[in-house]
């Protein structure tokens, strides 16, 4: 197992009023995203624990795309990896964005 | 854990129970908006024995447990995810559902709904999954004892097997699909220990017709046969909820005499289509490929379901 951890500077805070949200299931070639706004506005932090050793760079890649695309500031994200492809992690990580963009009932 | 709809409108429940997640089996199950998680993932309430491994956790364990509405009753409900380690039952897995168990044990009130998705016990904690499978059985016997309903749900990718298959023998009622595979040992199992004379664990059209959902519907180990989609699943739960009878000593002398009845009349059947045809269904060959529509029909003739049973 390998921890990673990758903290960004977002251009604005993530929208919606969304406290939490999961998306996704540890299996294999598959992942989980857990969303908590519980960080600064301007802050972004993602962590993740990966079965695959050595995708350090891949990882770094595909987590910058994603916080330049969707810019989900205020957000901690915490990744349970089951050896998921990139697109498959950049999938996950937009639709953990989309979620936490609906506002709390 | 907030549901993510933000209208209250009736949800599409036509989709495939099978292909869900637990977690929106349960959304979709309950009352829109009314799902509230006990030890949600934020809590990372994460299996201890996992990273010895080398194998990832999962934030729920593989199970979500928490409290809703069906249709504005109150009802615990646990659903495990059936693509998590195979739904296995690990220490925290376990500890959540005995835990749900046992609060509707001690309120007496609040029927609960098991969404079984499992292959049994988790390999890597056995020892702990088998506990977690006895506490869970002991749990669902002191709460029906006390009063409460506890209905299983079984239609997921992983069925229903092993120490699951137990806990299922253990609910008031069952309800489940064609996918909905119940049973102990699987077919591998069979096939390793007994030879392939026993049973051919290759032949998938053997193991869907001796472990799948028409069978044990068929069989009377489940009360209700439901299409694979939510709302058949979401009905069949409250036809269950409304039908079971108490449970006390009668019962277990009417299961038992059940059991004694099954056995005498079908065990020296050596398939599946032999029980049928002994139940008196004129085309038993034709029953795996029967929509769930014509199947339920045919169930409900040859076979009214006990409700004084279990």
């Amino acid at each position: 197992m390998e921890d990673l951890s990758y903290r960004h500077i977002a251009r604005q805070r993530a929208g919606g009023t969304r406290k939490i949200a999961v998306i996704g299931v540890v299996a294999s070639g598959n992942l989980e995203v857990l969303a908590e706004r519980n960080l600064p506005d301007a802050e972004c932090l993602v962590e993740i624990k990966t079965a695959a050793e050595g995708f350090g760079e891949v990882w770094n890649a595909v987590i910058a795309d994603f916080v330049e695309r969707h810019s989900p500031g205020g957000v901690r994200f915490s990744i349970n990896d089951g050896g998921a492809r990139p697109d498959t992690v950049s999938l996950r990580l937009a639709q953990a964005a989309r979620l936490m963009q609906e506002d709390d009932q | 854990m907030s549901a993510g709809q933000t209208a209250k409108a009736s949800p599409d429940r036509t989709g495939s129970w099978y292909e869900a997640s637990a977690r929106t089996r349960v959304r979709l199950l309950l009352d829109p908006g009314s799902f509230e998680e006990f030890i949600g993932p934020e809590q990372r309430e994460i299996s201890p024995h996992l990273k010895v491994f080398g194998l990832p956790e999962q934030f729920d364990d593989g199970i979500v447990v928490g409290r809703g509405l069906l249709d504005g009753a109150p009802v615990f409900v646990a659903a495990q995810e059936g693509r998590f380690m195979g739904g296995a039952f690990g220490e925290v897995h376990g500890a959540k559902l005995t835990g749900l168990l046992r609060a509707a044990r001690d309120l007496k009130s609040i029927s609960v709904l098991l969404l079984l998705d499992t292959g049994g016990v988790r390999l890597q904690e056995a020892n702990a999954g088998e506990l977690a499978i006895a506490e869970i059985m002991r749990a669902v016997i002191e709460a029906r004892t006390a009063g409460v309903k506890v209905v299983g749900l079984i239609g997921g990718r992983s069925g229903c097997y092993g120490g699951g298959g137990l806990i299922a023998g253990c609910c008031s009622a069952l309800a489940v699909s064609e996918q909905g595979r119940i049973a102990v040992s699987g077919p591998e199992v069979i096939e390793t220990n007994r030879g392939v004379e026993e049973f051919d664990s290759r032949d998938r059209a053997l193991v869907w017709r001796t472990m799948g959902g028409k069978h044990r519907r068929l069989l009377g180990g489940a009360e209700l046969f439901s299409d694979d989609t939510v709302q058949g699943f979401r009905d069949a739960a409250l036809d269950l909820l409304g039908s079971v009878a108490d449970f006390g000593l009668d019962t277990l002398k009417a299961e038992q005499a059940r059991l004694e009845d099954r056995l005498q009349r079908f065990g020296a059947c050596p398939d599946a289509i032999d029980i049928w045809t002994a139940e008196g269904i004129a085309d038993a060959a034709s029953v795996p490929a029967l929509p769930a529509d014509q199947f339920i029909a045919l169930a409900d003739q040859v076979r009214r379901t006990s409700r004084d049973a279990r």
